[in-house]
């Protein structure tokens, strides 16, 4: 049994989705725009023409950290793990990569277009999902867990 | 009043989706890999991370068929592609292979900037150039396009 469940929280989970679906709907309803950070990210730094104000993306951008802070300051989170540097580098250079070629990441296709039924983010959410799947796999495998 | 309407609906989302990242752990690469480890010590916090957050915008894009323009907006700015191309895929699976590597994605890397900026940071800069890269390299099959879906 735990070791299905090991340590899930899937209270906090299903809380924590449901900020995540109304701080992307708030934007949606409210600026008419899809939530997706990795092409806001891209839209803040130049790196993508068309989008939300760049002023819109930045505003977006620092919200982020400012709220896992206060989530931070008010809750006893676990200290997170974090990979190697190296690995941290490729990770985040494939990651850049790919959510330019594939036009999204978790949130906009993952969130905001599997909840609009888009075809391409079905795709795309199932695609990423597999490849993460079996990148884990792998890397277990290679380091004998 | 123009700079506040453009600033504080989107400070505002970004901080209730850090917020709710961090409640549902996602700005711990290690939860995010046990999730992924379907096939090991498989943890399913994300699939309610997902869950909880798929629900909620499904009933925003229900609201959103029966608004002229959104709140704070002048029209409703919306991916319309339609098209399955190798891209879409291609990029998709590399994303995956470095989200299963890291247990990372854009959202939560930019929301650990500040509560572990160490590590947040390489992956957050290695991410840019992959997207910096990207913009260069196949410059002339490049298309505008709406980001997100």
């Amino acid at each position: 049994m735990s070791a299905l469940v090991g340590n899930a929280q899937p209270l906090h989970g299903l809380i924590g989705g449901v900020l995540i679906g109304l701080a992307a709907a708030m934007m949606l309803l409210g600026a008419g725009r899809i939530a997706g950070v990795s092409g806001i990210a891209a839209r803040a730094t130049g790196l993508a023409e068309s989008g939300m104000s760049m002023s819109s993306a930045w505003a977006f951008l620092v919200g982020l950290p400012v709220g896992a802070l206060v989530i931070a300051a008010l809750l006893d989170l676990p200290q997170a793990e974090f990979a190697s540097w190296p690995v941290l580098l490729v990770a985040g250079l494939a990651v850049g990569v790919g959510t330019r070629m594939g036009s999204g990441c978790t949130s906009g296709h993952g969130v905001c277009g599997v909840s609009r039924l888009s075809q391409r983010s079905l795709i795309a959410t199932a695609t990423f999902m597999t490849a993460g799947i079996a990148t884990v796999a792998i890397s277990n495998l290679i380091r004998g867990h | 009043m123009s700079i506040a309407r453009r600033i504080l609906p989107p400070l505002a989302s970004g901080a209730l989706f850090g917020a709710g990242l961090a409640i549902g752990g996602m700005t711990d690469p290690s939860r995010v890999r046990g999730f992924l480890d379907l096939f090991g010590n498989w943890d399913p916090t994300l699939a309610f991370v997902m869950g909880g957050a798929v629900i909620v915008m499904a009933i925003a894009w229900r609201f959103q068929t029966r608004m002229a323009r959104p709140v704070f907006g002048e029209r409703f700015a919306l991916p319309d592609r339609t098209d399955l191309d190798g891209k879409l895929i291609a990029g998709s699976a590399l994303f995956g292979v470095g989200w299963g590597l890291a247990g990372l994605c854009p959202g939560p890397a930019v929301a650990s900037l500040a509560l572990a900026p160490s590590d947040a940071l390489p992956f957050v800069a290695a991410m840019l150039a992959g997207m910096a890269l990207h913009r260069i390299v196949p410059a002339r099959s490049r298309r505008t396009q709406p980001q997100g879906i």
